[in-house]
């Protein structure tokens, strides 16, 4: 399979206040592939993935991307406070128009029609991830970037929202890049996994990283364990984790 | 107390001399809506306390310079407005730390610079707490025109100052010129302040701007919404004043600050009994 060269980065470094932030990454991110950032606290990965955006000046290194190319972001959070009253709807046709064709289909696939009415302040944390996620879309993005999309969820949320993006992925055919705290969905679902730690620790296929010795000693035996315990506990709950693989595995 | 400048009202010139001032009132009033809801979503409003206090300096300076007094204090507010945006983007101190040492320092040069400089000729009561009735056509007349293009301007970016607000990283990925905006609405707020010197003076602008803006947070459930609710709070404020104030002969400045309480009081009161 051979796909559309999206964005490229080549040698990254930010240093800030004397401190190295990122230092010397290259990443490729392709149309039609999902590609996990993983990495402790403090490993840089918001601020690598700023700097792709271009929010951040970069000190060294280059960013190619396609002409004209399209980003879709799904931050982390907004600044809700709770003076400002705003409802579903309202946010997401903030410069868009809402009755567009667009706008219902991605409302749709995201899920969102049924708490369209409710203010913005009473979503749950799945449902605050999916309205971020068809915002993302409204853009008609080639490429997302989503900053810890699963955070804040229950397991079940987060393999519901996982399967979403794996899924709009599959109808749009954008690039994904994703950072993401959660390792054992990271092993599962995604084509190339990179393990930031300032710099890029290793980087590959899913199952080539999790073995090596880098990975295990950013995350630790210990860490490296309890995940491969959880994915097991999660494999005989919920057959979830195992479908993922075979999906994957069937792809490439 | 009566200002040095009050002129005597009787029936027979009070449209002439009304007509100015509440024309002035009306025009910030409804443009004290919307930028008011700003400075309570994005949390300003320490901003505009230092805004008034600059705005103040800008009247010492006017008299030092001898330049005209409302084009000193708009310059003086967009210095302080342009120069805040700067600070807070680098530097070891909070914002509201550089906000307090700016906010009071202004105060503190400009009611000195004004007691050694204009000793006798200036009212600072007037500056303070509002002089409405000394407004006069010219001055309504510029604050037309200003408000005229900040009305645009927010009518034209409304989405995208309120996208702004809920996140700057996103607006910025999705092509709104955040900085320009940001600056632009610190200087909207710096105008606003200039032009409000004379309705209610420099201690009670910050007051009119967030008093009806947080009234309107009850009842509305769209920022737009809020924004129109906060105009009309502030229009039936202004009209208590003005009312109250010729009634019984009390500052009008104060007034219609007490009456946008009065309101924002009746606000919350009344989500007391629908609960």
């Amino acid at each position: 399979m051979s796909n559309a060269l999206l964005l490229e980065a080549n040698g990254l470094s930010i240093y800030r206040q004397g401190r190295t932030l990122v230092d010397n990454a290259s990443l490729r991110l392709e149309a039609g592939k999902v590609v996990s950032l993983i990495g402790p606290n403090g490993a840089g990965k918001t601020t690598l993935i700023r700097a792709l955006m271009g929010l951040l000046k970069i000190d060294k290194g280059q960013i190619e991307s396609s002409q004209g190319l399209q980003i879709g972001y799904m931050p982390q959070k907004l600044n809700l406070d709770a003076s400002l009253p705003i409802s579903v709807k309202g946010f997401l046709s903030l410069n868009q128009s809402s009755a567009s064709d667009h706008f219902l289909h991605c409302a749709a696939s995201c899920d969102v029609e049924c708490i369209f009415e409710r203010p913005m302040q009473s979503l749950s944390g799945g449902e605050l991830q999916r309205v971020l996620l068809c915002r993302a879309l409204l853009k008609k993005p080639q490429l997302l970037i989503l900053d810890e999309p699963a955070q804040g969820l229950d397991v079940n949320g987060q393999a519901e929202l996982y399967q979403l993006i794996t899924q709009l992925r599959d109808e749009i055919n954008c690039g994904v890049l994703m950072v993401s705290h959660d390792l054992h969905f990271v092993m599962a679902a995604t084509d190339e996994v990179i393990c930031l730690n300032q710099h890029i620790c290793c980087h590959g296929h899913p199952e080539k990283v999790s073995a090596h010795p880098e990975y295990l000693k950013l995350f630790g035996q210990n860490q490296a364990a309890n995940v491969a315990l959880y994915t097991h506990h999660h494999d005989h709950q919920h057959g979830v984790h195992g479908e993922l693989i075979e999906t994957c595995n069937h792809k490439h | 107390m009566v200002s040095l400048s009050k002129p005597v009202i009787t029936n027979t010139n009070m449209l002439e001399l009304l007509l100015a001032p509440i024309l002035s009132g009306v025009i910030i009033a409804l443009l004290a809506g919307p930028l008011g809801c700003f400075i309570i979503w994005r949390r300003l409003a320490y901003f505009g306390d230092a805004l008034a206090h600059s705005a103040l300096l800008g009247v010492a300076l006017g008299l030092v310079l001898q330049v005209s007094t409302q084009l000193a204090i708009v310059g003086s507010c967009a210095i302080l407005a342009i120069s805040l945006a700067q600070i807070k983007q680098h530097g070891e101190l909070s914002s509201d730390t550089w906000l307090g040492v700016l906010s009071h320092g202004s105060l503190a040069f400009s009611i000195i610079a004004i007691s050694l400089a204009g000793a006798g000729r200036v009212d600072l009561y007037g500056y303070l707490f509002g002089d409405l009735l000394s407004a006069d056509l010219n001055d309504a007349a510029l604050i037309a025109a200003c408000a005229l293009v900040l009305g645009i301007y927010l009518w034209r970016c409304w989405d995208s100052l309120v996208c702004i607000c809920l996140n700057e990283d996103l607006a910025l990925v999705e092509g709104i010129a955040v900085n320009r905006h940001k600056l632009l609405l610190m200087i909207a707020i710096a105008f606003i302040t200039a032009m409000s010197m004379k309705l209610v003076g420099a201690l009670l602008i910050t007051a009119l701007l967030i008093i009806p803006a947080a009234s309107a947070r009850t009842f509305a459930n769209s920022p737009a919404g809020m924004a129109l609710i906060a105009m009309a709070s502030a229009l039936v404020a202004l009209m208590l004043g003005i009312f109250a104030s010729y009634q019984w002969d009390i500052p009008t400045g104060p007034a219609i600050v007490a009456g946008a309480c009065l309101l924002f009081a009746l606000s919350k009161t009344s989500t007391l009994f629908s609960k």
